[in-house]
């Protein structure tokens, strides 16, 4: 975007943010110690320390999950009892989705960019910031704590009345979940303020980065569901300890009506987890490909849309717990709606990259398998919310990819595709692109491997949450379980190059990739302050030069 | 443009750095509170469907146990959070008029309604747990006495988490309001910068305002 002829974003020499002004400190190193970190109110320090954990707990997370896969290597219990089995797979999910996917997007990459992204110093209420991180700390403590006092085998769903009678860990577990809501709520809070009072000059609505869109559509539902939530712990937790009735029917309540709180909230969760990802996408394509996106106001309303409508379908979870007929159609129905403002995003993404000049750099590859991933994953959602269809596959591994296929070919993917897009940015160093490219080979014939036959598992019968199977189905899991370990091996692998850059990756330009949205025009990595001068913004943030298809080597500037 | 570098520049101590202006600071201190408002009704709104969805089971049983409800607490407790809700607006009135000492003691007449709405209901749960009339299983009424219909353990399940929900607010607002009050009387308040005062009298407006639902809802329904 132009700026002033000063901050021109398509300099990809030395940082045009530091004509005159010498190079500044950088925030990494702006105020020393660890105190500095602990208490800091910058919004850069705050994500980069989201990063961390989450990605911390994602290892965690995926340990679990690597042990549940090896135990389904056998039929037979090996080194897994079945209450243990029971524990495992839940640490797993309730890590993955409390700890990791549903904070990991916005915490981490939005409390860095969306700032910057605006043109501003920080977000509305960095304070209240500092204090996200804190509680999603304790958060976490809590959930440690679970761990420790013997585990929690209630699946992460928390489904009553199991989860009101069973031994295990559920206050606790409950009484973290309800915490890390907190954490959520008010950074969504944050975020919709920033949006809406702390853009720079000239930074219309119509001008911000999609991904902008993305993490204001998802703050709005961090915001409006997760106090459902809230609630619906508090009630199981009171259910528990007091009795009240209210989820029992031996006295006088009803355990469907804990699924219809409870998925009140969490349907719209999966919305938090996988929104920000499509703003990622929009940002990976247009940016590695050069192009205007195609559909800037479809995608921008259709990210409103996907937050608004996400909270009608919550019934989907519930076809066969015996609700009446007509709710099961009319969730079904809406269902099928939401499909259509996601698929308006594939269309425009396919559109952008058409007459593109492509660069098949890792970012790019991590937005392809995107779209790829993504979008089997959206399609099976469809199967899904057919009511005949999911009679048969409700309870089955067929959701079990499903919803692997969206949240982690979906979300986790384009969590690392932002995480490469941004590296430089963030820590001023370049990754090695070679080691990207294999990486993410890995990572996709890893994933694929892994899930991909679980639709046919599923199809065929496979349940989920068992730890045995009838023999006809060894085959199968053993080709899952060594695609987990390929899966594993890939993401290792992108954790050791990653890391390696930050000691021996060559120091990054201001904007590596042409980008023409303003983080692309603050330092590698950002002063303290993000920009000298506040921008003045007259243009989008996809406004690249037009591409030159001459063949002459020459230029065309609009 | 404006320079952003470390070098000071003159401005009130109120204006945080990230902000350009007061205006700009006031405007997002609103919007958050505003927003925060609707999570809050969110997070009630669980508990007013479970409400709703106990009724519509059990219609008889509700208003058969709520008869044992205390109108008189309810009804003392429904007038002091009104008049608690003026006291708390003519605060933010005496704060944006430049009034410390108008302020102050609204500030400090809030505090005492709510303190009065505490005691209040400190004496009505008195009175339900002496008489049995407890929550879920340590519900016994009965050997007290009192011939309530089957599933009544269910209603004091929800009237004791809805007014304790309810409760816990207050007296997290008593916690505010007197931080607000101690600033107040700093003179830390003007014409210029009023948002604390305004933006905690909006929490409490919606603590009251939750209020004026529960009250009919559980003591009154016919």
């Amino acid at each position: 975007m132009s700026t002033s002829t000063t901050m021109d974003p398509h300099q990809t020499g030395a940082s045009s943010e530091s004509h005159g002004h010498g190079r500044e400190p950088s925030y990494l190193v702006a105020k020393p110690g660890l105190w500095s970190w602990l208490a800091t109110v910058d919004h850069k320090r705050l994500g980069i320390m989201y990063l961390v954990l989450t990605l911390l707990f994602f290892l965690v997370g995926g340990v679990a999950a690597l042990a549940v896969r090896t135990e389904l290597l056998t039929p037979e219990g090996d080194f897994l009892t079945a209450i243990n089995y029971n524990k495992m797979f839940t640490l797993h999910g309730a890590v993955m989705v409390f700890l990791v996917i549903i904070p990991m997007v916005p915490a981490a990459f939005g409390n860095f960019f969306l700032p910057i992204m605006l043109g501003a110093k920080d977000v509305a209420f960095p304070r209240l910031n500092l204090m996200s991180f804190w509680i999603y700390v304790l958060g976490a403590c809590f959930f440690l704590y679970t761990i420790f006092a013997g585990g929690l085998d209630t699946g992460w769903t928390f489904y009553t009345p199991y989860s009101t009678t069973t031994g295990t860990a559920v206050i606790s577990a409950v009484a973290g979940a309800f915490i890390l809501g907190f954490s959520s709520i008010l950074t969504g809070l944050n975020f919709i303020v920033t949006v809406h009072k702390m853009r720079a000059p000239g930074l219309t609505w119509n001008r911000m980065p999609l991904f902008i869109w993305a993490l204001y559509a998802t703050a709005v539902v961090q915001v409006l569901a997760t106090p459902v939530l809230a609630i619906t712990l508090l009630l199981l937790a009171i259910e528990r300890t007091l009795n009240i009735g209210i989820f029992d029917p031996k006295m006088g309540g009803d355990p469907v009506l804990f699924q219809h709180f409870f998925w009140f909230y969490s349907h719209p969760a999966v919305y938090i987890m996988i929104l920000p990802g499509f703003g990622i996408t929009s940002e990976l394509i247009a940016v590695h490909s050069k192009k205007h996106i195609f559909g800037y106001k479809a995608i921008a309303l259709s990210s409103v849309s996907i937050a608004i409508i996400g909270f009608l379908v919550w019934g989907h979870h519930l076809f066969v717990s015996g609700q009446s007929e007509l709710a099961g159609v009319l969730f079904s129905f809406i269902t099928f709606a939401v499909a259509v403002p996601t698929a308006i995003k594939v269309f425009s993404w396919t559109a952008t990259l058409y007459k593109g000049a492509i660069d098949f750099t890792t970012p790019m590859l991590y937005g392809l398998m995107f779209i790829f991933t993504f979008t089997i994953g959206g399609l099976t959602g469809i199967f899904l919310g057919a009511l005949s269809i999911d009679v048969h596959l409700h309870d089955t591994y067929f959701v079990v990819a499903h919803f692997h296929y969206v949240m982690m070919g979906g979300g986790i993917i384009a969590a690392i595709g932002a995480l490469h897009h941004w590296w430089a940015k963030m820590f001023g160093r370049m990754y090695n692109e070679r080691a990207g490219q294999i990486g993410a080979l890995l990572v996709f014939v890893g994933f694929n491997m892994t899930f991909f036959n679980q639709f046919v598992l599923g199809q065929q019968g496979m349940p989920r949450r068992y730890y045995t199977y009838v023999e006809q189905f060894h085959d199968q899991h053993v080709l899952s379980t060594w695609g987990s370990y390929v899966l594993g091996a890939g993401l290792v692998w992108t954790a050791m190059y990653l890391i390696a850059s930050l000691f021996k990756g060559k120091a990054a330009p201001a904007n590596p990739w042409g980008g023409a949205s303003l983080e692309w025009i603050t330092q590698s990595p950002p002063i303290e302050h993000n920009f000298h001068e506040t921008p003045v913004v007259t243009a989008d943030p996809y406004n690249f030069p037009e591409i030159d298809r001459s063949g002459t080597g020459r230029h065309h500037e609009h | 443009m404006r320079p952003q570098g470390a070098e000071p520049h003159p401005h009130p101590s109120y204006l945080q750095h990230h902000f350009d202006n007061r205006e700009q600071q006031a405007s997002a201190a609103k919007l958050g509170m505003w927003v925060f408002l609707a999570t809050e009704i969110l997070m009630f709104s669980g508990l007013f469907l479970g409400y709703f969805i106990i009724r519509m089971f059990y219609p008889e049983m509700v208003l058969g146990a709520h008869e044992h409800l205390s109108k008189t607490a309810g009804g003392i407790n429904t007038v002091v959070l009104i008049t608690s809700s003026f006291t708390m607006a003519l605060g933010v009135r005496a704060a944006q008029t430049n009034n410390r000492k108008q302020c102050v003691w609204m500030l400090a007449l809030t505090i005492l309604c709510a303190g009065i709405f505490m005691v209040v209901k400190y004496f009505e749960y008195s009175s339900k747990f002496h008489h049995g009339m407890l929550p879920g299983r340590f519900y016994h009424a009965y050997d007290f006495g009192y011939d309530l219909p089957k599933y009544a353990h269910v209603f004091f399940g929800i009237y004791f988490t809805m007014t304790g929900l309810h409760g816990v607010h207050v007296l997290v607002g008593m916690g505010v309001l007197t931080w607000v009050l101690i600033r107040a009387k700093r003179g830390e308040f003007s014409a210029e910068y009023y948002t604390p005062v305004e933006n905690v009298g909006l929490y409490w407006h919606l603590v009251d305002l939750v209020w004026i639902f529960l009250f009919p809802l559980l003591y009154l329904v016919k």
